[in-house]
């Protein structure tokens, strides 16, 4: 049996086809899931793509973080369900107190649309459980509002827990501690502002999103079944 | 709120006396970003003032006005009204406050 992949669909979200598309290449089943229904149809992971939800008014994530699906994606991630937000995602999964921190607007003032290189910091996460630490990977950016930040307390939180999942080498925005992905503390939420499956085909120029993927794919088949596959042992 | 006018009706209590029901109030939040976060937007306009020929201008920052009216039994009820959509909603407390402007319509 395939593992199914909800992803999350606000009105002005944009990236739900190439995540489905991604995901797909992978093996596993995509199912979209409309942000007006409280729920999530029993998939096995949850992914809150990019985009613009609700055109970013008042805030990125601020409007879409009260939809009627986040209370069952709540209720999943609360029962250690894998969540993955990127970038408009990332900024959902903040604003809905699912992850810490918020993220602002870029220092440069610049929408910045490039290949970054990441370093994986930690393997014990639901989107890392497939690769060491320590691997950089290629991955882009696409956006104005990814500058990372929280107060001093809640990074030596993130630090003394290892919940600093990525890493940029070239801090392109002014990210705090050049973080680039954060999990929760259960290690089951992570929030990242790349995006993978947009290196996920070598069409794409990079295919180390793929690996990120997998890793989600394999710790959502993880829970499901009970065998475990991927690399480290993170109970969730 | 209360209004003291003439009523003819059964005796009460409080003779003279009638509420008059929810008012409405006028409501400016003015949304910042907190004391120690950065600004860049706010340094921008800064920086580019000279280019305008305008000196000695320090300090800028760019900031939200979200206006509207609310209905609340009075002052009290409205501000707490407010307060409550400033804290869960108007803001991401994490990097922004806010001030409230709050005044029945006129």
């Amino acid at each position: 049996m395939t593992v199914t992949v909800g992803v999350v669909v606000f009105p002005g979200t944009n990236c739900e086809q190439d995540v489905a598309e991604a995901v797909g290449r992978l093996g596993a089943a995509a199912r979209i899931l409309w942000h007006g229904d409280a729920t999530i149809a029993g998939v096995d992971a949850v992914v809150v793509p990019g985009g613009f939800a609700h055109g970013d008014y008042l805030r990125p994530g601020a409007i879409a973080r009260f939809s009627p699906v986040m209370g069952a994606v709540q209720t999943f991630a609360a029962a250690g369900g894998p969540v993955v937000g990127i970038c408009n995602g990332f900024q959902v999964l903040t604003e809905a107190g699912l992850l810490p921190g918020a993220l602002k607007k870029n220092d440069g003032l610049k929408f910045v649309c490039a290949p970054t290189r990441l370093r994986v910091e930690t393997s014990a996460s639901v989107l890392t459980g497939r690769v060491d630490a320590g691997t950089v990977l290629s991955v882009p950016i696409n956006h104005f509002e990814g500058n990372f930040t929280c107060d001093d307390e809640t990074l030596a939180e993130l630090r003394g827990d290892d919940r600093i999942v990525l890493r940029y080498l070239d801090n392109p925005n002014g990210s705090v501690d050049d973080i680039a992905g954060i999990c929760s503390a259960g290690r089951n939420v992570v929030g990242l502002m790349p995006h993978p499956e947009r290196a996920s085909h070598p069409l794409l120029g990079s295919t180390d999103g793929a690996v990120l993927l997998a890793g989600l794919l394999a710790a959502a088949d993880e829970r499901r079944t009970g065998v475990r596959t991927s690399r480290q042992g993170a109970s969730f | 709120m209360v209004v003291r006018t003439p009523v003819a009706g059964p005796p009460s209590r409080y003779v003279g006396v009638r509420d008059t029901g929810p008012v409405r109030f006028d409501v400016m939040v003015e949304v910042r970003l907190r004391a120690g976060v950065a600004d860049p937007q706010g340094a921008t306009i800064e920086r580019s003032l000279p280019t305008l020929g305008v000196e000695g201008v320090r300090g800028v920052t760019v900031g939200k006005a979200i206006r509207f009216t609310v209905e609340a039994g009075d002052e009290g009820e409205a501000r707490s009204i407010v307060g409550d959509l400033v804290d869960r909603f108007l803001t991401n407390p994490v990097i922004e406050d806010a001030t409230v402007a709050l005044a029945v319509t006129a």
